[in-house]
């Protein structure tokens, strides 16, 4: 990216908790573009005011919207193909 | 009572005219800088501006060619739908009713594109009849590419999610297509003064 | 007691502020005591919201700066030129005040001692605060586990934990700081003096046969520019983890 007006997964932790229940930012998910695995706190994470961009590292498409409707906080999925909890919290299983 | 945190007021009101703000929204002197993706970089000897779609013969003109049409200077109040309201914003720009002067068309909606592959649609009569400009200056500045340079589509009298930043072309469509907002639970069409914000409302 | 803990994750709290610390002219920590606070990880952070009373809600995170502590929790707030919450957190609220936060949020951007080492940490600006939280913890622990940590700032009265820092690497085996400032130096300064770069890792940071665990965290430019050169010197992806705070550092 050759802009920096962007941060990661990382500060989407609240609002992922708040939808799935649970820590979400150690997980791995898949990205349906280009087949690459990441880390959802190493996602790159637009935040723009209607709601937030989780785009794949590796090749920028959308993985992930999240908006603030009124109801609470909705996470719509675009290019996420998979989710997946890392089983080893040293070492992810698979090369990035 | 929910919990209120002592000696907080948000942020500094700045006064308006009775009616000139939509509901909902606040005054603010700032201009945040909101983005879905990175930063398009298009040189300008590149850059493109078409319109397609439902039209007899598809147009497209350069930067230069852009510069070389009438162009209007224009002060408008903006609405983003994050609740922020900018009054007398100054643009420079051409008016898209001259875009589509010699472009006859039956059909009534149109999806604006962007470079960087942001999309937000709109009817066709919410960018003619004065509504809407190809704008590529702002406070009498070449527009700055973190707010949509070289152009970007302004029409204020809609949130400003709809005055999509590097647009790169109108495609005029017989049915309508929702762009990224739209498809990500934001309204359809999105009138500021009924606060269409999100779809249902 | 787990599914307690989990829901108390996802609520939120009032917390009262107990202790103030100035820390640079810009930059205040916050001593909080949370009730029933169920502990948290070096790295972590919380969310914050502050209500006026006409109901307008904002929300900021803030990392965590100390190990877990019972119910204490510090957060480091720099204050931000025409910010909506730090310049309230900074200058407005008093010892005796409330605060309403949740927590602790964070999965990855965690360490703890028994993850192990070599530690090469780097921050820019703010990004110091979670670095510290696995820093006092690792002294905290009496471990042994080598720790690099590399400052970046701009000028000596923008270093926030200045005092800590000294004092750690002096105190204890094993951790190291190396400061950068990048703007301004004082006279006699024997640090670095530009910004970090692929040369300044290759003399400081752990070669990449020691596979260090890796956590970098600060602006974007800075934690991209930083991951980027780790990775030339031959550190291996999933060894380095990385935190953004956005082009203004927080």
């Amino acid at each position: 990216m050759t802009s920096d007006n962007h941060v990661d997964g990382n500060a989407m932790g609240g609002l992922l908790m708040d939808v799935f229940g649970r820590e979400m930012t150690d997980a791995l998910g898949g990205c349906a573009s280009c087949g690459s695995t990441h880390v959802i706190a190493e996602l790159v994470v637009y935040r723009s005011g209607p709601g937030d961009v989780l785009r794949c590292p590796s090749c920028t498409s959308v993985l992930m919207v999240a908006t603030p409707v009124p109801s609470g906080p909705r996470v719509y999925f675009s290019n996420l193909q998979w989710l997946a909890s890392r089983t080893d919290p040293g070492q992810p299983k698979v090369k990035q | 009572m929910s919990f209120i945190s002592r000696g907080f007021r948000g942020r500094p009101k700045v006064e308006a005219e009775a009616g000139r703000v939509p509901p909902g929204q606040y005054v603010t002197a700032d201009f945040p800088v909101l983005s879905a993706g990175p930063t398009p970089n298009v040189p300008l000897n590149e850059w493109r501006f078409t319109i397609g779609g439902q039209v007899d013969k598809p147009l497209a003109w350069s930067w230069q060619e852009l510069l070389a049409l009438p162009a209007e200077d224009v002060t408008v109040d903006i609405h983003c739908v994050t609740k922020w309201t900018k009054l007398d914003t100054a643009w420079k720009g051409v008016s898209v009713d001259t875009l589509l002067k010699n472009v006859p068309t039956a059909a009534e909606f149109v999806v604006a594109h962007s470079y960087g592959g942001y999309t937000t649609n709109l009817p066709l009569e919410d960018v003619t009849d004065g509504k809407a400009w190809v704008a590529y200056e702002f406070g009498g500045e070449p527009l700055e590419p973190e707010h949509g340079g070289p152009a970007r589509l302004l029409v204020p009298h809609l949130y400003f999610w709809k005055s999509a930043k590097w647009v790169r072309g109108l495609e005029v469509r017989e049915d309508d297509e929702p762009g990224f907002w739209e498809g990500y639970g934001y309204h359809n069409y999105g009138d500021p003064w009924r606060e269409q914000r999100y779809a249902g409302d | 007691m787990a599914r307690a803990a989990l829901r108390g994750r996802l609520t939120w709290q009032v917390a009262d502020l107990v202790d103030r610390i100035d820390e640079t002219p810009q930059v205040r920590s916050l001593v909080l005591d949370v009730p029933n606070w169920a502990g948290h990880q070096p790295g972590q952070h919380v969310d914050v919201r502050l209500t006026a009373e006409d109901g307008y809600q904002v929300e900021r995170s803030y990392s965590i700066a100390t190990p877990a502590d019972g119910n204490r929790v510090t957060i480091t707030v720099e204050r931000i030129d025409d910010g909506e919450v730090s310049p309230y957190l900074v200058d407005e609220l008093r010892v005796g005040d409330k605060l309403e936060l949740r927590g602790p949020i964070g999965g990855y951007f965690v360490w703890q001692p028994i993850d192990g080492g070599p530690l090469f940490l780097a921050a820019g600006g703010s990004g110091l605060v979670p670095l510290m939280a696995m820093v006092r913890a690792r002294v905290g622990a009496g471990s042994d586990i080598p720790v690099r940590l590399l400052v970046s700032s701009r000028s000596t009265g923008e270093v926030i934990y200045s005092d800590d820092l000294h004092s750690l690497a002096k105190d204890h085996d094993g951790v190291e700081v190396i400061q950068t400032l990048t703007r301004a130096q004082p006279p006699g300064w024997s640090g670095y003096r530009r910004r970090v770069d692929r040369e300044m890792l290759a003399a400081i940071a752990w070669p990449a046969t020691d596979m260090p665990r890796c956590y970098i965290c600060g602006p974007t430019g800075f934690v991209e520019a930083v991951a980027t050169a780790l990775v030339d010197l031959g550190h291996l992806p999933q060894n380095i983890r990385t935190e953004r705070f956005g082009p203004t550092g927080g």
